[in-house]
C-alpha cells in the first residue's frame, strides 16, 4: 500500500468505525470488539507511513477546494507523524482500558462514547496530516465539537457547566484569535501551505510577526496556554478514559501539536528567533509552567491535581516552541510523546482507582497501595517520567529542552525547568509513596465487590487486594511499558525530531 | 433545455398556475399541483444558470417589445444565482410544506396556502430576473401582499397583528422605492436598469437623484429588515405557520439584499454613490449594530422562532456589512452569505417546525431532552446551529472566512475584530437550545414525542447535507459569488 | 414672496405624503392607519402623474390636431400602482377585520396588551 493511501485510510477508518459502532450499539460485545478493531487496523495503516516519512518522503494528498486557492490537502512531515503514531496508538490502549472502565463503572450511553471517540481519533489524525493550515483548523474544530458530548457524558449539571467552559474557551479562542490569525496571514502571504522554513518571512513586518504569533499561541486554546487554560480542569467531570483523550491522546496534543507545527512551518524558527516576537510568550510559558504546578499541588482531587499538573507540561512544549531553538524544538517535539504515556497512565490510574474504590480526593487514598499494589506502582512509575527521572522516557524531553534554553543562552529557563521538575516531585509522588507506606485510614465495608465480579475479573480475595478491572490493567501495563521502553530507546523519536529542525 | 423562452416560463409557471390552485377544494391536488410548478421552476432556474455561467447575461424582452418600452428580463450571474437560490428553497419548502400545513392550516385554507405561496415565488423569481425597475416593484408587491397573506394563515392570533404590522411598513418601503423611481425616471426617462445605469453619472450630482437614492435605499432597507428598519420581522417569523417561516426567512430578505446590490452597484455603480456619498459608512454602521444588537436580543429570547429571527436580522448585517466595504471581496462575502445563510436558516426553522409539530410549541423548554426523542431533527438544528457560529466544515465558515478576508484587505482589521466577536454571540444562543435538547430530559406530560415525519426530515437533511458541503466545496459556490461581484463592480465578465 | 405655481402640483404631494405619513405613523386605529397609508400612496400617484404631465399637451392620441401630448408611460405606470395599492388596501382592511374577530378590538395599544398577556 502506498503511504498515500494508508494516510488517507488511516483518517477514513475511525469514521466508519464510528458508523460500525453505532449500527453495533445494541450488541455491546460485537461493538467493542469493532472498536478495539478499528483502533488496531488504524495504528497499523499509521505504521504503515512511518517508513517513507523516516526516509525523508513527504506523502501528500489533496481532496477538494474549500475556497479558492485553499484545498483541504494533507502532507505528514515528521512531526505529524509522531502525533498520528501516538493517538493511534493510545487509541488502542484506551479502547481496551474504556472496555473495563465503562462496564466495570456502569457508565450510560457507551455507544455514543465510542462513537464520539472515534470521531475524535478521525479528527485527530486530521490535524496530524494536514497539509495546510486550513485543513488544520478544519480538524481542529471538528475536534472542538466532537469531545463535547465526550466531556458532558454525564449529562448532569456540572457536566453542562463544564461543557459550556470547555467550548466556549475552545471555540471562542479559536474563532478570535486563531482563525483571524490563519485569515491575516492569508491575506498577507497568499498561502497557508506548511512549508520547510515558514511562509511568512519577507511578509511581514516584525510587530507584525509578533502579534500574529501571540495570536496563533493564544488561539491555539488547546495548549492551555494560562489565562486560557480553565477548559482543562473544567473537563474532568467525564469519565477517565476521555480525561486520558484530552489529555494524553489528542486534544492537548492536538494543541501543542499545532504550537509547534505553526512555529516551524507557518513561521519559521529562524525568521521567529532573529525577529524576537516570540520572547515575552517564553515567559508566559514559564509562569504557566510554575503557576499551574502550585496550583497542582494545592487540589486534593487527583483528576484536578492531574488537569494541573497538564497545564503545566503542556506549557514546557510551549516554551520549546517559543525559544526556537533547534534543541528546543527537538526537545518540545518528544515531550509530546513522553508526557502523552507518563500523563495517561496516571489518568489510567486515577480512572482505575475510583473503579476499584470509589475514591476521588488525594486524602482518601493513604495506604491504598495494599489494595491496589499494581495500580499504585504504576502511578509512581508514570510520575517518575512526568518528573524526568530515568529510566522513564521523560527524562529525554527535559533534557533536551533544557539544552534548548541553553542554546537560546538563557540560563533563567533552565532554572525553571529544575523549579519545576521539584514541583513536580512535590505534588505527583506523595500519593503513590503515601499509597504504599501510610496507614489505611478506616477499612471500608465491602460493598461494592459483588457487582463487578461478573465483568471477567475476580472478586476482591482475602488478603484486601482489589484491583480494577483487568482491561484497565492491561492498558494500564502497556502504557507503563511504554514509558521505559521510550527510555531505552527514544532514537526513532529523536531521529524523526531533528528532520523537522534541519530539514535534509 | 436551451428554448430562448427559459427565463420568462419560470416566472410565468408559478404566476400562472397560482389561480388553479386556488379553484381546487382540498390540500392534495393543490399541493401536487404546486409541487410539479415550483420544482419545473427550480430546473429551470438551474437551465438558466448553467446558461449564464457557459454564455454570460442572457436577455430578453417580453412580448417581443424592445427594451426601453418593452419590458427586458436581464439575466446575469447574480441573478440567476438569486433565482436557484429562490426556487430551490422554495421546491425544498413545498416538498416540506405538506405534512407541515396539514398540522397548522385548516382543511379549507390549505389551497389557499398553495396559491399564495406560488405568487410568492413568482414574485421573488420576477424580482430576480426583471431588468426594469417599475416591473420590479409589481414583481415586489406581488412577493409581498401574498407574504403577508402567507403569514396570516397560522393559527395564532398574533399573526394577524404580525402580518398587519408587515403590511404597513412593507407598503412604506415598497412606496418609497417607487418615489425613488420615479424621481429617477424624471432625471433620465427611463426605467430599464441598464439605461439608468449609462444615464446616472451624467446627472449623478444633482439633488434629485440624491433624493431619489436616498428613498430607494430607505425603502429596500425596509424589506430587507436592516437594522433600525427591522421591526415588523421577528414577530412576521416568529407566528407565520412554520413552513412560511422557512420560505420567507430563506429568500426574502436576501431577495431585498439583491434589490439593493441592484441599485447600489449595477444602477448607481458608475456613479459610485456608495463612496461619494458616505452610503457605505452608514451601512456599515447600521450592519455592526445589526450584528450586535439583533444577537444580543437574540440570546433573551424564549421562543426559537423569534431567537431565530433575531439571529437573521443580525445575520443580514453581514451581508450588509460585505456590500458595504464594496470591494469585490466583501460583496463576494455578501452574496455567498447570502446563498449560505438561505441554507442554513431554512435547516434551522425546517427544524424548529418539526419540533413545532410534535411538540406543540417552539419555545425553549420545548426542546427539553428532544435530543432523545426527535435525534433526526435535532442533529440538524446542531449542524445548522454550528453554521451559525461559523465552525469550519460548514457554510457560515466559508462566509465568515470570506467576509473577515475582506475586511483585512481594505486593512480594517478592527472590522475583523468586530466580526469575530460577534459570532461569539452566536455561540450563546445556539448553544442555549442546543443545551436544553440534550441535557434536559424528556418531561413526563409530553408522553411519547415521535421522530417528524419522513417528507418533512427530508428536505430539512437536504438542506442540512448542503450547509456542510457547500462548507467544504465552497469553490463553486464562491467563484459564482466571485464573478457577481466583479460584473456589480463592472469589470467582470 | 414670488410663488412657483408650476412646483405646486409638488408641494400638493409633499403635504399629502406628511400627512399620510404622520398618520400611519401616529394613529393607534388600525383602520385609520390603513386611510394613512391610502393617502401617502396617493400622493405618490399625483406625484407621477404631475411627472408626465406636459404643459399645454393633450392625450397622446394620434390624431393630425394632436403634435404636443403629456408623456404617457408614467399615466400608464400608475395605473399598476393604483391597482397595487387597492389590493394592498384590501388585503389590509381583511386583516384588520380578522384582527377584531380575534381580539375584539381594532386599537394597537388594546391589541398590544392582549398580546403581551398571552403566553405562548
Amino acid at each position: 500500500m502506498s503511504p498515500e493511501t494508508a494516510m488517507l485510510l488511516a483518517m477514513a477508518l475511525p469514521l466508519v468505525g464510528a458508523a460500525g459502532i453505532q449500527l453495533a450499539g445494541p450488541w455491546p460485545n460485537l461493538r467493542e470488539a469493532v472498536t478495539l478493531l478499528t483502533a488496531t487496523a488504524t495504528f497499523l495503516l499509521v505504521v504503515q507511513v512511518l517508513p517513507s516519512v523516516a526516509a525523508g518522503a513527504r506523502p501528500e494528498a489533496t481532496l477538494f477546494q474549500m475556497l479558492p486557492g485553499l484545498s483541504i490537502a494533507f502532507r505528514v512531515e515528521p512531526l505529524g507523524m509522531i502525533f498520528a503514531l501516538i493517538a493511534s496508538f493510545l487509541w488502542i490502549v484506551t479502547s481496551v482500558y474504556s472496555i473495563g472502565y465503562m462496564r466495570g463503572h456502569h457508565e450510560e450511553n457507551q455507544t455514543r462514547f465510542y462513537t464520539f471517540f472515534a470521531v475524535a481519533i478521525a479528527s485527530a489524525l486530521g490535524i496530524a496530516f494536514a497539509g495546510n493550515m486550513l485543513t488544520l483548523f478544519l480538524f481542529y474544530e471538528v475536534l472542538t465539537v466532537s469531545t463535547f458530548p465526550l466531556v458532558t457524558h454525564h449529562g448532569t449539571e456540572e457536566a453542562r457547566r463544564s461543557g459550556r467552559t470547555y467550548l466556549g474557551i475552545l471555540l471562542g479562542t479559536s474563532i478570535c484569535f486563531q482563525l483571524f490569525a490563519i485569515i491575516w496571514t492569508w491575506t498577507l502571504t497568499g498561502t497557508l501551505d506548511f512549508t520547510d522554513g515558514g511562509i511568512l518571512e519577507g511578509r511581514a513586518s516584525a510587530l507584525v510577526i509578533g502579534v500574529l504569533f501571540a495570536l496563533y499561541v493564544y488561539g491555539i486554546g488547546k495548549a492551555a496556554l494560562m489565562p486560557f487554560h480553565r477548559w482543562l480542569p473544567a473537563a474532568m467531570v467525564a469519565p477517565t478514559p476521555v480525561s486520558a483523550l484530552l489529555h494524553a491522546v489528542a486534544v492537548v496534543k492536538a494543541g501543542v501539536f499545532t504550537v509547534l507545527k505553526v512555529t516551524v512551518y507557518v513561521f519559521g524558527i529562524d525568521l521567529l528567533r532573529t525577529v524576537g516576537g516570540s520572547e515575552w510568550l517564553q515567559y508566559m510559558a514559564a509562569a504557566t509552567i510554575v503557576i499551574a504546578s502550585l496550583v497542582a499541588m494545592g487540589k486534593d482531587n487527583l483528576k484536578a491535581r492531574l488537569a494541573y499538573s497538564t497545564i503545566s507540561q503542556l506549557s514546557y512544549i510551549v516554551l520549546g516552541a517559543t525559544l526556537v531553538t533547534s534543541w528546543s524544538v527537538v526537545g518540545a517535539g518528544m515531550h509530546i510523546a513522553m508526557h502523552a504515556f507518563g500523563k495517561i497512565t496516571l489518568f489510567f490510574c486515577a480512572g482505575a482507582i475510583l473503579v476499584a474504590s470509589h475514591k476521588t480526593e488525594i486524602s482518601d487514598m493513604r495506604g491504598l497501595g495494599r489494595a491496589m499494589p499494581f495500580t499504585m506502582a504504576a502511578f509512581l512509575i508514570g510520575s517518575l517520567s512526568l518528573i524526568g527521572l530515568p529510566p522513564m522516557g521523560g527524562l529525554w524531553s527535559k533534557w533536551y529542552l533544557a539544552l534548548g534554553a541553553l542554546e537560546a543562552d538563557k540560563m533563567f529557563f533552565v532554572g525553571v525547568l529544575m523549579l519545576s521538575s521539584l514541583l513536580n516531585v512535590a505534588y505527583l509522588l506523595p500519593i503513590p509513596l503515601r499509597g504504599f507506606f501510610a496507614a489505611p485510614p478506616e477499612p471500608e465495608p465491602a460493598a461494592d465487590g459483588q457487582d463487578e465480579g461478573d465483568h471477567g475479573h475476580a472478586p476482591a480475595p482475602a488478603d484486601g487486594i482489589r484491583e480494577a478491572p483487568l482491561a484497565c490493567l492491561i492498558a494500564i501495563a502497556i502504557t507503563v511499558t511504554g514509558s521505559v521502553v521510550l527510555f531505552f530507546y527514544p532514537d526513532p523519536l529523536f531521529d524523526l525530531m531533528r528532520q523537522v529542525v534541519s530539514p535534509h | 433545455m436551451t428554448s430562448p423562452h427559459l427565463p420568462v416560463l419560470m416566472v410565468v409557471l408559478p404566476l400562472m398556475s397560482a389561480p388553479f390552485c386556488a379553484v381546487m377544494r382540498r390540500g392534495l391536488p393543490a399541493w401536487s399541483l404546486a409541487l410539479v410548478v415550483t420544482w419545473t421552476s427550480f430546473a429551470l432556474a438551474l437551465a438558466v444558470l448553467t446558461q449564464v455561467l457557459d454564455h454570460g447575461t442572457i436577455i430578453y424582452s417580453i412580448g417581443d417589445w424592445a427594451a426601453p418600452w418593452g419590458i427586458e428580463y436581464r439575466i446575469d450571474r447574480i441573478g440567476a444565482f438569486m433565482a436557484v437560490i429562490v426556487s430551490g428553497i422554495g421546491a425544498l419548502s413545498l416538498a416540506y410544506s405538506r405534512r407541515s400545513i396539514a398540522h397548522e392550516i385548516g382543511v379549507r385554507r390549505r389551497p389557499l396556502f398553495y396559491t399564495m405561496f406560488l405568487l410568492s415565488l413568482a414574485g421573488l423569481l420576477g424580482i430576480s430576473v426583471t431588468g426594469d425597475a417599475f416591473n420590479l416593484f409589481v414583481f415586489l408587491e406581488i412577493s409581498s401582499l401574498s407574504s403577508y397573506v402567507l403569514i396570516s394563515l397560522a393559527s395564532d392570533r398574533r399573526a394577524l397583528t404580525a402580518a398587519y404590522r408587515y403590511l404597513i411598513m412593507g407598503t412604506i418601503g415598497a412606496t418609497f422605492y417607487i418615489i425613488g423611481v420615479g424621481l429617477m425616471y424624471m432625471m433620465t426617462g427611463t426605467l430599464n436598469l441598464a439605461d439608468l445605469a449609462a444615464r446616472v453619472p451624467e446627472v449623478a450630482g444633482t439633488r434629485t437623484i440624491l433624493v431619489a437614492l436616498g428613498f430607494l435605499t430607505v425603502g429596500i432597507s425596509l424589506k430587507l429588515a436592516l437594522f433600525p428598519l427591522h421591526t415588523w420581522l421577528p414577530n412576521a417569523y416568529a407566528f407565520a405557520p412554520s413552513v412560511v417561516t422557512v420560505f420567507l426567512a430563506s429568500t426574502a430578505t436576501k431577495v431585498a439584499i439583491y434589490v439593493l446590490l441592484r441599485i447600489l452597484f449595477t444602477v448607481f455603480g458608475k456613479a459610485d454613490v456608495i463612496h461619494a456619498q458616505e452610503i457605505g459608512d452608514v451601512l456599515m454602521v447600521l450592519a455592526l449594530l445589526a450584528m450586535f444588537v439583533a444577537s444580543l436580543v437574540a440570546i433573551f429570547q424564549d421562543n426559537v422562532k423569534r431567537l431565530l429571527a433575531f439571529s437573521s436580522l443580525a445575520q443580514v448585517g453581514y451581508m450588509i456589512l460585505g456590500v458595504s466595504m464594496a470591494t469585490a471581496t466583501g460583496i463576494s462575502a455578501g452574496i455567498i452569505h447570502l446563498f449560505n445563510h438561505a441554507i442554513m436558516k431554512g435547516a434551522l426553522f425546517m427544524a424548529v417546525g418539526c419540533v413545532f409539530m410534535r411538540t406543540g410549541s417552539v419555545r425553549v423548554e420545548a426542546f427539553a431532552g428532544l435530543g432523545r426523542a426527535m435525534p433526526v431533527t435535532m442533529a440538524a438544528f446542531v449542524v445548522g446551529g454550528l453554521s451559525l457560529i461559523g465552525v469550519p466544515a460548514t457554510v457560515g465558515f466559508i462566509s465568515k472566512w470570506t467576509l473577515i478576508q475582506a475586511a483585512l484587505e481594505t486593512g480594517a482589521w478592527p472590522l475583523a475584530v468586530l466580526i469575530l466577536l460577534s459570532s461569539l454571540l452566536a455561540i450563546v444562543y445556539v448553544w442555549k437550545v442546543v443545551e436544553v435538547a440534550y441535557f434536559q430530559p424528556l418531561p413526563s406530560y409530553r408522553g411519547d414525542v415521535r421522530e417528524a415525519p419522513l417528507s418533512m426530515v427530508l428536505p430539512m437533511w437536504f438542506l442540512a447535507g448542503c450547509s456542510i458541503y457547500f462548507g467544504i466545496d465552497a469553490a463553486t459556490t464562491l467563484g459564482i459569488a466571485r464573478d457577481a461581484a466583479a460584473a456589480l463592480l463592472g469589470n467582470g465578465p | 414672496m414670488s410663488v412657483d405655481w408650476g412646483l405646486f402640483n409638488y408641494w400638493i404631494v409633499v403635504i399629502l405624503m406628511m400627512a399620510g405619513f404622520y398618520v400611519v405613523i401616529a394613529q393607534g386605529n388600525l383602520v385609520k392607519k390603513i386611510v394613512g397609508l391610502n393617502i401617502f400612496q396617493v400622493s405618490v400617484f399625483v406625484f407621477y402623474i404631475s411627472m408626465g404631465k406636459v404643459e399645454g399637451g393633450s392625450a397622446p392620441i394620434l390624431s393630425d390636431a394632436v403634435t404636443l401630448y403629456s408623456n404617457p408611460l408614467p399615466h400608464v405606470l400608475i395605473l399598476t400602482a393604483i391597482v397595487v395599492g387597492v389590493a394592498t388596501t384590501a388585503l389590509g382592511l381583511a386583516l384588520v377585520v380578522r384582527i377584531r374577530d380575534a381580539y375584539g378590538s381594532v386599537e394597537e395599544d388594546e391589541i398590544d396588551r392582549y398580546e403581551q398577556e398571552q403566553e405562548d
